[in-house]
């Protein structure tokens, strides 16, 4: 018995040790944006003067409000199309049935190993054919044709709702769009919570799409972007480069602790268990 | 599953309710693959008309220095990445699995960097592992070393797999702390009162329990590892469009997106999806012949 207690106090030291090496760095970061550019380079964790003058500086330097703007406009377009077409797909796909519903699942399921590039190449030469290059479209507009991530997500959480309430409302003579929107849909707000934040996450933090569609332009383009200019034009600033990123990473933490517990149930709901 | 007869009019509705699904299963991935195929058959640069280039895109690739470079860090990154990655995530979760104080800032700790953007935290990464004053150098240096080259050409690969690691922690643990929660505790009660080891508990228990999570675990972890992107687009780029640590996504954007050799990109794509494919179809072979064992 003692050599399991001993074994628990090891597991406890080294499960300290990753969770400080996992905060570290942002530690480090809020600390860096904190000092002053002429004690960049001294080491230590919390500044001798502090001062919050590289935030100013940065959005003089920068448009960062547009950017965050332009990030989160784009992101909440695509959460839009993404909440709304995966789970209709996914309704049908719980509730009704239709021929070929098997074979279409798994062919939806088994796009989750295409990998992006393959698509981003036809996809870049459409979208500048129809003179969409260098606007913001192309980073929304395939949110809206559904996706095999979500849709599984939606369906799975479907299937634990009764089927007997959609027979019963259809004996009343709703329609199934009626029974999607009034039944299906207010009781899975969970799982909408979880997935909304998952479709948002990928969209703010997108950076190769963002890359190809909106290289230059800094009016229009995402904070990934902007932050990848940034370090091309301000590398070796260091005090300014961690404001930039603390400003970026600052939303979704925030976001994160406020709703830690759909971002759990999100990951934990797609982890085919 | 449910088994709603549509009726009438309703057909209409299931067909509506699927249109978005089946316009980007039929345009944004089979369309977009064999437009990809095609492509890939052409010299392209989007400035004069595509040109059949046969095979030559494919058979360029082999004496192409630069592809071979990033195929080969590819397969290296992969060879480490996923291994690390499951490892430590199961490890993790099954030491958050059980009471222990400050549970909730362990798990916020471990998934603080899987929902943080991997661009911004690239940029704090750079500082870290930055040659001249780094975080790390500061240290080594401190401590009597010499500064070490982080994200030069021989040592980028491993800081690389580090910091990509390091952000993929979290999401795996999570899914295995769901996995872990299924497992009725009275079977480690049982084992315990039977005079059952640590090891053989983890043996005999916990890792038959959680072989469906473990196995495709593995095999997105497989698929996000040759799709890595954005960290070692942030940390590892250099003049010219180029690397220290050139992978093959880093290889197809910079062809494809950098230079407009579309053929180029294109025959690259197909050779990094053959490769998922390929792969995914190991591990599913695997499981099946493991099954049999079993």
């Amino acid at each position: 018995m003692n050599r399991e207690k001993a074994g628990d106090w090891l597991a406890f030291g080294a499960l300290t040790l990753g969770a400080l090496a996992m905060i570290g760095p942002f530690v480090w970061m809020l600390s860096t944006s904190l000092k002053l550019p002429a004690e960049q380079f001294d080491m230590a964790l919390i500044p001798h003067s502090p001062t919050l003058e590289n935030y100013p500086r940065l959005f003089e330097i920068m448009p960062f409000h547009l950017l965050l703007w332009n990030s989160f406009k784009i992101a909440g377009i695509s959460v839009a199309g993404q909440v709304l077409t995966c789970s209709m797909a996914a309704f049908v796909f719980a509730v009704v049935r239709f021929p070929a519903r098997n074979i279409l699942f798994i062919t939806l399921l088994l796009t989750l190993m295409v990998p992006g590039q393959i698509t981003a190449i036809p996809q870049f030469i459409i979208f500048k054919w129809l003179g969409l290059y260098g606007t913001q479209a192309p980073l929304y507009a395939p949110a809206f044709l559904g996706g095999a991530f979500g849709t599984f997500l939606m369906r799975q959480y479907f299937l634990t709702i009764p089927i007997e309430l959609a027979e019963a409302a259809r004996i009343d003579g709703a329609s199934l769009s009626r029974i999607f929107f009034t039944i299906y849909l207010p009781l899975s707000k969970p799982a909408l919570a979880a997935f909304a934040i998952f479709a948002f996450l990928f969209s703010w933090n997108d950076l190769f799409s963002a890359l190809i569609y909106l290289p230059g332009d800094i009016e229009k383009t995402t904070l990934t972007v902007g932050l990848a200019l940034f370090q091309a034009q301000y590398g070796g600033r260091w005090t300014l480069m961690m404001a930039a990123s603390l400003i970026s990473v600052a939303p979704i933490i925030i976001a994160f602790f406020l709703a830690q517990r759909h971002f759990v149930e999100g990951v934990s709901m797609t982890g085919f268990r | 599953m449910g088994n709603l007869r549509p009726l009438g009019a309703e057909r209409w509705w299931v067909l509506a309710f699927l249109a978005p699904t089946l316009l980007g299963l039929a345009l944004g991935t089979f369309g977009s693959i064999f437009a990809t195929v095609g492509i890939s058959f052409t010299d392209w640069d989007l400035l004069s008309p595509a040109t059949p280039a046969g095979l030559s895109n494919y058979t360029g690739l082999p004496g192409d220095r630069l592809f071979m470079k990033a195929l080969v860090n590819t397969l290296a990154f992969s060879g480490l990445y996923v291994p690390l990655t499951v490892v430590l995530s199961l490890a993790v979760a099954m030491g958050l699995n059980r009471k222990i104080v400050g549970i909730g800032f362990f798990r916020v700790a471990y998934f603080l960097p899987t929902v943080s953007s991997p661009t911004a935290v690239g940029l704090l990464w750079t500082w870290i592992y930055a040659e001249d004053h780094g975080a790390l150098n500061a240290m080594i240096v401190a401590l009597g070393g010499d500064p070490v080259s982080w994200l030069g050409p021989k040592v980028a690969l491993y800081s690389i797999v580090i910091v990509n690691v390091w952000g993929a922690i979290g999401g795996g643990m999570i899914v295995f702390l769901a996995g872990l929660q299924t497992i009725p505790k009275e079977y480690y009660e049982v084992a315990r009162l039977d005079g059952a080891t640590r090891w053989q508990r983890l043996q005999f228990i916990t890792l038959p329990a959680l072989a469906p999570s473990i196995f495709f675990q593995m095999v997105l972890t497989t698929i996000n590892a040759f799709q890595a992107f954005d960290y070692i687009y942030i940390l590892t780029r250099i003049g010219n469009g180029n690397s220290t640590m050139p992978t093959l996504v880093f290889s197809i954007y910079r062809s494809g997106f950098r230079f407009f050799r579309m053929g180029d990109a294109a025959a690259q794509a197909v050779v990094l999806t053959v490769i998922i494919f390929g792969l995914t179809l190991v591990y599913f072979r695997l499981q099946r012949w493991w099954g049999a064992e079993g």
